[in-house]
């Protein structure tokens, strides 16, 4: 592995902007890394190879031209979740329904990485529409976590975490709908951030559960998940959910942060995510996170949020619900796949026969809740009640974050799983989000950093800071990681097994 | 609450445009009777007297005005459709043999 590869965002950029290394070595390196590795780790479902060189010389000329670099992180690159869309590569969601679908237009998030001069490597894996905690309902097959290539590196953003720590690429886009950048963070050793929602654009990312779907940046280091929050943030006429306000100051939280003073901020620990479930590795590097906090001068508050135990129910309504509607546009008649069209069967049976044999088991089972859920008869009963719950969790998040700054928990309750050892279990493979989801039900920014390694595994400790104030969250996970790293002899990342090298 | 029957995923199946195979019905059954179970905790606030929640952000309508914006034109809109005729998207007979 060329030292290229191992820098971090913050630092490619700097040296690009110096013209110390040009952005198509850096590029060159990450692509090779790809040729290398990925054999072995699966994170990318489709390379950009060429147009990834050309974005990146067009880096290069900027700076050898003389003229300003497009944005903090020109000429960085990146490994963008295959939910979103881009112009000239394929978009499949990991599903079949659209294997080979090339998208019509970019994402919002998209135009806005290739305008700040962000080098798109390709597209990562993902569970199929996003809907999963390990990356095995891909159609396309798992992505493996480089810590242990028989786990799985969390879901649905696998792709995107396991590319971070195989040190395919220093940052990545993901999604988020229950936990699907957080958990894949935790769980890969990296920092995994869910802006709070409206703050990115949903334009061009396809639709799973339009009301907690948000994309948020994935990287190796807060600061550098900080720059690219900043670059894909920010109001979009295109999404109508957007909301109209600054993009909050999440780059100079990190600065304030890495002075390592944390005194005056309000730290709570949330009573109800601890306990039976909870892995003992993962309870004691959580226990020692809160105690460097501590150290570092934030005061640890305990704070009871009593409706977060119906959080996970009624995320798996509300989900399925709008899932079960969003996904009735794959209908085989505008694009995507199309089956059984032989002259005789008509558009219904078409219809059946396509969403039948383009659809994954676990897609199935969520749009036929949904529509369960839905159901005259059971409305009131779950999905009425799911709005209830969600109102609760709301007002459980209010009344914390009147007594202390930021929340905290573990990520999620347990370290990488094995890969096939929840499949056959729903509810099983459903508990990962646990941690993860009130923020989605409430839609108030949360991240997870790397806390410590649980048996040789990562473990991640999860902030979660009121809505627009990302920057709270930031801070806390800068002065932390710093701490961490003095305290564990380095960064964690460091620690990932070296991977076998195809040449 | 009511448990899901075999037959009421075969419904649910037809509802949601979804062919399922024999075997398949024995599965989803069995596995969403278990998902509806544990879901259902969310009934005990059902009586309670609490405004729901369908967005976490307070936004009501978004207008923009109404001019003219460049759109997708013909050939992008269809180049991606599963069969095209004559520019257009060729769909299979829309009604049944009985009508």
């Amino acid at each position: 592995m060329t030292e290229l590869t191992r820098l971090t965002a913050a630092d490619i950029a700097a040296k690009v902007a110096a013209k110390e290394v040009s952005a198509v070595e850096v590029t060159q390196a990450h692509l090779d890394r790809i040729a290398a590795v990925d054999h072995a780790v699966h994170a990318f479902l489709h390379v950009d190879t060429e147009r990834a060189l050309a974005a990146a010389k067009a880096v290069d000329d900027d700076v050898a031209a003389g003229r300003p670099a497009a944005s903090p992180l020109a000429g960085v690159p990146l490994a963008l979740k295959d939910v979103l869309t881009m112009q000239g590569a394929p978009t499949t969601c990991g599903s079949k329904i659209l294997e080979n679908w090339q998208p019509p237009y970019d994402a919002t998030v998209t135009r806005r990485l290739l305008e700040a001069g962000v080098v798109i490597l390709g597209k990562t894996n993902m569970d199929e529409f996003a809907m999963g905690s390990s990356t095995e309902n891909s159609a396309y097959g798992p992505t493996r976590n480089p810590w242990d290539l028989d786990r799985i590196p969390g879901g649905s953003g696998g792709g995107s975490s396991a590319a971070l720590a195989a040190f395919e690429a220093p940052l990545a886009i993901g999604t988020d709908t229950g936990g699907s950048i957080r958990q894949p963070g935790a769980v890969t050793g990296t920092v995994g951030v869910k802006p709070t929602y409206g703050t990115v654009s949903r334009f061009g990312l396809v639709a799973f559960s339009s009301s907690l779907d948000q994309a948020g940046p994935c990287a190796r280091t807060v600061l550098d998940a900080a720059l690219l929050h900043e670059v894909i943030a920010g109001h979009d006429p295109l999404d109508s959910t957007s909301i109209d306000a600054p993009v909050p100051p999440v780059v100079a939280a990190v600065r304030e942060g890495a002075t390592g003073d944390l005194k005056g901020v309000r730290v709570g620990v949330v009573t109800e995510f601890a306990g039976d479930g909870y892995e003992t590795g993962v309870a004691a590097a959580f226990t020692a996170a809160v105690e460097q906090l501590r150290e570092l001068g934030a005061e640890i508050i305990e704070v009871s949020c009593p409706s977060f135990d119906l959080a996970l129910p009624a995320y798996y309504l509300i989900a399925p619900s709008e899932a079960s509607s969003n996904l009735a546009r794959f209908d085989a008649m505008r694009y995507g796949l199309r089956v059984g069209d032989d002259g005789t069967r008509s558009a219904e049976e078409v219809m059946s026969l396509t969403r039948a044999a383009g659809f994954g088991a676990e897609v199935k089972r969520r749009i036929m809740l949904g529509t369960y859920a839905l159901s005259a008869g059971y409305y009131d009963a779950y999905y009425g009640s799911a709005q209830k719950v969600r109102t609760l969790i709301m007002r459980d998040f209010d009344a914390a974050f009147a007594k202390v700054d930021v929340l905290v928990s573990p990520t999620t309750p347990t370290t990488a799983f094995k890969i096939g050892e929840r499949t056959a279990d729903p509810m099983a493979m459903y508990r990962a989000d646990l941690c993860t989801i009130p923020s989605n039900l409430a839609g108030n920014a949360a991240l997870s950093v790397p806390c410590g390694l649980s048996d040789g595994l990562p473990v991640g400790l999860q902030i979660m800071s009121p809505a627009l104030q990302d920057h709270r969250g930031y801070r806390v996970a800068a002065a932390y990681e710093l701490a961490r790293d003095a305290a564990q002899g380095g960064p964690l990342i460091n620690r990932v097994p070296e991977l076998e090298v195809v040449h | 609450m009511p448990s899901i029957s075999r037959d009421e995923v075969a419904h649910l199946a037809r509802l949601a445009r979804l062919a399922v195979t024999e075997a398949e019905l024995d599965l989803f059954a069995g596995q969403l009777d278990q998902i509806v179970a544990a879901v259902a905790q969310v009934g005990q606030v059902a009586d309670q007297d609490i405004p729901p929640t369908s967005h976490s952000v307070p936004l009501t309508n978004v207008f923009r005005a109404d001019v003219v914006r460049p759109g997708l034109n013909q050939q992008q809109a269809t180049a991606a459709a599963p069969a095209v005729e004559d520019g257009r998207f060729r769909v299979p007979r829309i009604l049944g043999e009985e009508a």
